[in-house]
């Protein structure tokens, strides 16, 4: 064991944060959720590829700069520390990347990764179906091959930034016959293409964050399979694998909220303090969102011992998302009856922000496996508890 | 000792509570937050025949004279429905407010109470723990607050700003006017007395409130795991949902009869008012921000939209 960082790893932190300090925009930008904030993050993701920052894990003929677990760690804090925007096309570089690099043909590894690296091409998660929720395995959208195409009908639903999104990946039922985890296919869909129609649902904020996405005799070519016919299932959990494990929520994000919350409480001492358990909690989140990163660090070195990821991941999911909500709960105590207005109202101030988070933290329980869920796989697949 | 509620209590509680499903739907909600005011007047004439703009307005200026325990039960249904008219604050701050002033305001008094409680005047009040004044853009009158003293100013001498709240039931402004000394109506120890009262008065309101909102997201929540299933099964039918519903339902438990006597000790003014009011606000605020969160939880997704009627209480907790 050695807790220091090394040389090259110091110089790595501060090439990453003299590159941010010159680009990152002044201004923050619009809402991912609204037609020209999407724009504005396209325009900046194809910004941080022309450094070479888009995806520093990604090899470097792919425009990356292979960089370890450890590195993209470090990475992390500066971009967060730094006030950068968040990635419009985390489904794409964080979720499908790894994926492609893993189950994807050369073909395939060459058609999709250099548009997703330069956002010319945003990707969305299609798992879930109205009836298909917790129960994933209980999906019903076809995918029927005829010829050299496949021929889509269903639906699916939640599907975060469908609504300007370009592509989507997901899982399909090509084998008619088929239940439950079987017969399943892991296909990718332009979101142009003929058949498809996206419906936009608005989330608490009122903004359209996911969509609908309607498929109706939609072909797609067979080269859209990723891993093989009837291997969707094992594919997506790799891919869930990711989302949970690691890669989703780098620690770097609340290490950065927590800061935030340090210096709310620091400016606000008076209000604050009439209550003392605040300033127990903004204690709390700062201790915590460091667990979370020694974690992440820790599980990053295992990994990159050969070590591979297994049903702990979970205790992460829950970890993190249950830290975000305390965090912005705490803020809004803080800010009292300032928590309630908007950003754009006009005596909100700065501090508006924090009712965003709040409500998103809200959703952090629920996406990429509900904690419910995440709480039964602990009990039963880390405990070894019997199963109701 | 006994905490129970009166024939007469509850039979105005169970016809205002009838009048409110009927009338307050999460329908009518929606289609307020679309109208340029967000209010409704028919509405607001309706409560007011209901004897309920009078109830706390003293017999001999035309009310009904009653306190605040007869009005607890109804505070809280105003909760569960979402009411967006400012029926609480006009009954349980407003009115209690111009009631306290003292006999050099007889003429003040004698103008506004009837008016109040007939319905045909509406008074909007600020105070300094929150500088934004609600409804403002409604009232006839807005109370206000500087350097400790009491102003009775009328709307149209005042310029306001809107600001959104998170709630688009919650219409906020922040008012430009001027302190003068023809709309001051109280200075000194007796105007802080007024402002501390109306504070108290406040948190009880909103606590009242917030155990009904508490309530209203069990009862959508429960009927959702009914509906909803996975796996081949009732949501509902999981002990980790189960667990969410029933963790709220100890919070309110244990939040009524601490709402009820700080109800009582308001109206009767006992000197530990001000300290039972507090542990009320406290314990109905963590029922129904508990109740919210896990409400969403147990709709999974489908909580974070904004087609489910669960948002519309989540946003008041
Ligand atoms: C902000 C946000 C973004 C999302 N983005 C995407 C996306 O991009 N793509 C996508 O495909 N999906 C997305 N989702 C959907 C998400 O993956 C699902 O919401 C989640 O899997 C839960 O499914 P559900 O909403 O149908 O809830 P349900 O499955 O109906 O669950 C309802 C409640 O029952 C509980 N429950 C269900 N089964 C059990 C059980 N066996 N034991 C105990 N409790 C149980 C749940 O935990 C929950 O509390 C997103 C969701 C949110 C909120």
């Amino acid at each position: 064991m050695d807790l220091n960082y090394t040389a090259s790893q110091k110089a790595f932190r501060e090439e990453v944060r003299s590159w941010l300090t010159e680009n990152v925009p002044k201004e923050p930008l619009k809402s991912f959720d609204t037609e020209e904030g999407f724009r504005q993050h396209r325009a900046w993701e194809a910004k941080l590829n022309q450094g070479r920052w888009g995806m520093v894990t990604w090899p470097e003929e792919l425009g990356g700069r292979g960089c370890n677990l450890i590195e993209w760690l470090i990475f992390e804090e500066e971009y967060y520390r730094s006030g950068a925007p968040l990635r419009v096309n985390q489904n794409g570089i964080f979720l499908l990347g790894p994926t492609l690099m893993e189950f994807g043909t050369e073909e395939q590894k060459a058609r999709f990764l250099p548009m997703m690296a330069t956002g010319e091409e945003v990707w969305a998660q299609g798992w879930s179906e109205p009836d298909a929720g917790s129960d994933m395995a209980a999906i019903r959208s076809k995918a029927e091959r005829v010829g050299d195409h496949y021929v889509i009908n269903g639906q699916k639903t939640w599907s975060t930034r469908a609504v300007w999104a370009d592509w989507v990946f997901g899982i399909f039922r090509t084998d008619p016959e088929s239940s439950r985890h079987k017969g399943l296919t892991f296909i990718l869909v332009p979101l142009d293409a003929e058949g498809v129609s996206v419906r936009p649902i608005e989330q608490l904020d009122g903004l359209p964050g996911f969509a609908e996405i309607f498929f109706d005799d939609v072909k797609v070519p067979v080269e859209n399979v990723l891993g093989g016919e009837g291997m969707g299932w094992h594919v997506a959990m790799s891919t869930a694998g990711f989302e949970r494990g690691l890669m989703l929520r780098s620690p770097a994000r609340f290490q950065e909220t927590a800061r935030r919350l340090l210096e709310l409480y620091q400016e606000n001492r008076e209000q604050a303090d009439l209550d003392p358990a605040i300033g127990e909690a903004v204690t709390r989140a700062y201790m915590d969102a460091e667990a979370y990163t020694l974690s992440t660090y820790m599980t990053a070195s295992r990994l990159m011992q050969g070590d591979k990821i297994g049903p702990e991941s979970s205790t992460n999911k829950i970890f993190w998302s249950e830290l975000d909500q305390t965090m912005h709960e705490t803020a809004l105590s803080i800010l009292g009856a300032r928590a309630e207005l908007w950003s754009h109202a006009p005596d909100a101030g700065a501090v508006g922000s924090w009712l965003d988070g709040f409500l998103f933290s809200q959703a952090g329980p629920i996406y990429a496996g509900t904690n419910e869920i995440q709480r039964n796989i602990i009990a039963e697949r880390m405990l070894g508890m019997p199963r109701a | 000792m006994d905490f129970t509620f009166n024939e007469d209590q509850l039979m105005f509680h169970d016809s205002v509570q009838s009048f409110l499903t009927n009338e307050v739907t999460p329908e009518h909600i929606r289609e307020q937050w679309t109208t340029r005011s967000g209010r409704s007047q028919p509405l607001w004439n309706q409560l007011a025949e209901l004897g309920l703009t009078a109830v706390t307005v003293p017999e001999n200026f035309g009310g009904l004279g009653m306190n605040e325990p007869d009005f607890l039960l109804i505070a809280e249904e105003c909760g569960y429905a979402a009411l967006p008219e400012p029926l609480v604050e006009t009954v349980m701050v407003v009115v209690p407010l111009i009631a306290s002033l003292g006999d050099e305001a007889h003429h003040f008094k004698e103008q506004w109470l009837p008016l109040i409680a007939s319905g045909e005047a509406r008074v909007a009040i600020q105070h300094s723990t929150n500088p934004l004044v609600a409804d403002a853009h409604i009232a006839d009158l807005l109370l206000l607050e500087e350097s400790g003293s009491l102003y009775a100013v009328p709307t149209n001498e005042v310029e306001l700003t809107e600001n959104e709240s998170v709630d688009p039931s919650r219409k906020l402004f922040s008012v430009q006017w001027r302190a003068t000394a023809e709309n001051c109506i109280a200075t000194g120890e007796q105007a802080e007395q007024l402002w501390a009262d109306a504070l108290n008065r406040g948190a009880l309101a909103v606590a009242a409130q917030q155990q009904g909102i508490a309530r209203r997201v069990i009862d959508i929540s429960v009927d959702y795991t009914f509906e909803r299933k996975q796996f081949g099964k009732p949501v509902g039918s999981f002990q980790a949902v189960k667990h969410h519903m029933a963790n709220v339902a100890v919070k309110i438990e244990f939040a009524k009869p601490v709402l009820y006597r700080a109800a009582y000790a308001v109206a009767h003014q006992l000197p530990d008012a001000a300290r039972q009011v507090s542990h009320a606000k406290l314990v109905t605020s963590e029922a129904a921000l508990l109740a919210a969160k896990n409400g969403i939880q147990v709709h999974g997704a489908m909580g974070y939209t904004w087609e489910v009627d669960l948002q519309i209480f989540m946003k008041r907790a």
